[in-house]
């Protein structure tokens, strides 16, 4: 998408510009002090000019958070982290970067290159400084301003309520209320309440009753967009019989300042309504000897609350330095599906705890899961999953795969199924493969004449096909390039 | 074409190849016959430059140029190709796929234009109707759930649209029944060209009758022992290999 990113980057600037909204006067700082405490937590509130019960809403989180302790269970490893010296809020402008391009890792620049994305947004993405406020001049502006409004139009039409969550609290106070936490309650992990505590912004996505919405929604459309920061907040509701298909993420490996990434998504689906997520994670990983990279601990939740319902995530995580990260179904309503499919790949020293729960409530739902995990370098990939039926989900039926494909043997694959049961008529199925890419295999492919860089993104992408195929087609092609390139010297 | 020194190579401490001399001039089909262990396949791997084996002496001239230095992938473009005993499987990925990577890969490296889809389909269509290679196993992913004769088809398949000029064929008529035999043997026979030398690894004679040679070598203790016409592998047929392997150790 690096082609049509410039444009809409533009246009998500101009927007920014025109929302000069009045901040509550007596705060003139564009940062917050580093740390948190409850007065950053009205601070930001303030910044967003909030209502009062969003505030109150946010000060329980943070009350909450303080009693917490950060979860250890996760097969990941990373110095502790220092909660008091990160700045909770920054408006963009004033974000510290690289003063130009040669400052940057060359690695990333290299990635770039291969990427095919013009030099101008290489800056963008690369965070150098003053880089978004120089592209504000370009011209093709007005145009893609016309793309943006056309599409808004028609959304409307439809009666879709596409725009930032902050907006969204100020415009539609009643659906936020209603449906905000219900999926992932302001108590449900440390991340998750910190998330709700300080959330800066994300996506609202509202799709009224028996509406197919007439377009994949992307995040790349969205006013705001480079103002989310760390701690995004999602919330995407599908009314009954409603259906929307959302895009989030980018295949340029986007550097950030903030090394923390707390993101929280909730879905909501009503009786017979359908929602599709689909992800593309490309983070900084760090350079060549795992320095830098972001840590992107997220909590992912769809509610299937109505009978007939489904919810499909699917996955490519290619970046960070370290991933957690479980995109999970609750099955309430009865004949209720959940899928999800993920590419994982990790190479140098990324840690990748990655997985889903499956929590099957009503009768005859059903779940899928397949996962394939890739480690390369010296990078370690597990897959963490649970799949459970409550003594209410008679006939709930679960198949999952987790397969694991190995480069090298510096690096490792861990497969931690958790699966339980409390109805006898639910019936689990569980196959799991570990393989590696196998010496004669790889001559195979050299002896053809491809390189080895060729041969190792032919087999994995035929390792990764299924899921893949679940991606909506101007995704997966730029998937494939991406699961290749961040592969690349992985064989030597 | 092809000129062996003095070769000798080994995989670890052991010694595999001890001082093989080789001449196939250009547009000859030679034989390399000889017992189990006697060196055959890992020649055939030294010469397509696979990793791990150390090549201690000797040199390895292909169109008058040293290879030994020469990565895998080079080989390939420069119009090495290796029809492999057991041909592995790439699952998820298309033959038809495969095929066109390969076959553009050796085209980019030779400083070529790589071939556009309806060009390659039409390459594909014809060799593939000669060697019975239906459409359906051509959408099925690399060699998975192949038969053998599907396998050997499929190398010869990759050699008809690899056009090498050096085609060495290792054990191409192991796994194969009688009519999957011919099959093959009448593909690679097809491809038999004044510009193409082929090199055919065999334990049998059988595959002889089929794909006749111009030369027939015998390999025994990482040497070629003795070279002769046709009617050498005849013999080898009538009288074993017992007394090479005896001349050998």
């Amino acid at each position: 998408m690096p082609a049509v990113q410039e444009t809409i980057d533009q246009v998500s600037l101009i927007d920014v510009d025109q929302y000069k909204y009045g901040f509550v006067t007596d705060i003139e700082s564009d940062r917050a002090p580093k740390g948190l405490s409850e007065d950053i937590v009205r601070f930001i509130s303030a910044k967003k000019n909030e209502p009062e019960w969003m505030l109150e809403w946010r000060l329980e989180a943070y009350r909450r958070w303080l009693t917490m302790t950060e979860p250890k269970w996760a097969r990941v490893h990373y110095p502790k982290i220092d909660f008091d010296d990160l700045y909770y809020y920054s408006a963009p402008k004033s974000t510290k970067g690289p003063k130009s391009l040669d400052e940057v890792d060359p690695e990333l620049l290299a990635t770039y290159e291969k990427l095919g994305i013009p030099l101008r947004e290489r800056e963008i993405l690369a965070g150098v400084e003053g880089a978004s406020d120089r592209r504000v001049a370009v011209d093709a502006v007005f145009d893609s301003v016309s793309v943006v409004t056309t599409f808004k139009e028609e959304l409307k039409k439809a009666g879709v309520i596409f725009c930032a969550i902050s907006e969204a609290i100020r415009e539609y106070p009643e659906i936020v209320k209603k449906y905000l936490g219900s999926v992932v309650p302001t108590t449900d992990n440390y991340y998750a309440t910190l998330n709700s505590a300080v959330f800066s912004d994300g996506s609202f996505v509202y799709i009224p009753e028996g509406v197919r919405c007439p377009m994949e929604l992307s995040t790349y459309f969205r006013i705001n967009e480079r103002n989310t920061g760390q701690f995004e907040r999602t919330l995407i509701i599908a009314e009954k019989g409603a259906y929307v298909s959302y895009l989030e993420g980018c295949t340029a490996p986007m550097r950030d300042e903030n090394q923390l990434h707390a993101a929280v998504v909730e879905l909501v689906a009503l009786d017979d309504a359908e929602i599709k997520y689909s992800t593309v994670q490309n983070w900084y990983p760090g350079d060549k000897d795992g320095k830098g990279g972001i840590y992107n601990f997220v909590t992912k939740r769809g509610d299937c609350r109505g009978d007939r319902s489904k919810i499909s995530w699917t996955q490519v995580e290619t970046g960070s330095a370290i991933t957690w990260k479980y995109p999970s179904c609750i099955l309430r309503g009865d004949d209720s599906q959940g899928e999800f499919y993920s590419i994982a790949v990790s190479n140098g020293y990324q840690q990748v705890d990655s997985g889903t729960k499956m929590i099957h409530l009503g009768k005859r739902t059903k779940s899928r899961i397949i996962s394939k995990g890739i480690a390369a370098g010296r990078s370690d990939n597990t897959y963490r999953g649970l799949v459970s039926a409550h003594r209410k989900a008679s006939g709930a039926r679960n198949f999952t795969n987790c397969d694991s494909l190995l480069i090298g043997d510096k690096c490792g694959a861990h497969t931690v199924p958790y699966i339980e049961s409390k109805n006898a008529s639910a019936v689990f199925e569980h196959e799991a493969t570990t393989s590696k890419i196998a010496d004669d295999q790889l001559f195979y492919c050299l002896q053809r004449g491809l390189s080895s860089e060729e041969a190792v993104a032919l087999i994995v992408n035929g390792f990764v096909k299924d899921v893949i195929q679940q991606l909506p087609m101007e995704f997966a092609v730029e998937a494939q390039k991406l699961i290749s390139i961040s592969l690349e010297g992985s064989v030597g | 074409m092809l000129e062996i020194r003095n070769l000798h190579a080994s995989v670890g401490d052991r010694q595999i190849l001890r001082g093989v001399d080789l001449v196939v001039p250009t547009g000859e089909v030679h034989a390399i016959m000889g017992p189990n262990g006697s060196g055959k396949s890992t020649l055939s791997y030294v010469l397509s430059g696979r990793d791990g084996y150390d090549i201690t002496e000797g040199e390895i001239l292909f169109d008058g140029k040293e290879i030994i230095d020469m990565p895998a992938e080079e080989r390939a473009a420069a119009g090495i190709f290796l029809a492999f005993q057991y041909p592995l499987e790439i699952p998820g990925v298309a033959t038809m796929t495969f095929l066109k990577a390969a076959l553009n890969a050796q085209r980019k490296a030779r400083g070529e234009a790589e071939l556009t889809t309806p060009d390659f389909m039409r390459r594909v269509k014809v060799a593939a109707e000669k060697l019975n290679v239906t459409q359906e196993m051509l959408r099925r992913p690399l060699n998975v759930g192949f038969s053998g004769g599907e396998k050997k088809r499929n190398e010869i398949l990759q050699m008809a649209l690899l056009e090498p000029k050096l085609a060495i064929l290792d054990e191409t008529d192991s796994g194969l029944d009688i009519d999957a035999l011919r099959v093959v043997s009448d593909g690679v026979n097809a491809l038999r060209s004044p510009n193409r030398s082929m090199l055919v690894i065999t334990h049998y004679q059988r595959l002889l009758d089929h794909i006749v040679p111009d030369v027939v070598h015998v390999m025994s203790a990482g040497r070629i022992v003795r070279s002769g016409g046709p009617e050498l592998a005849l013999e080898l047929e009538a009288n074993g290999y017992a007394g090479y392997v005896e001349a050998a150790a």
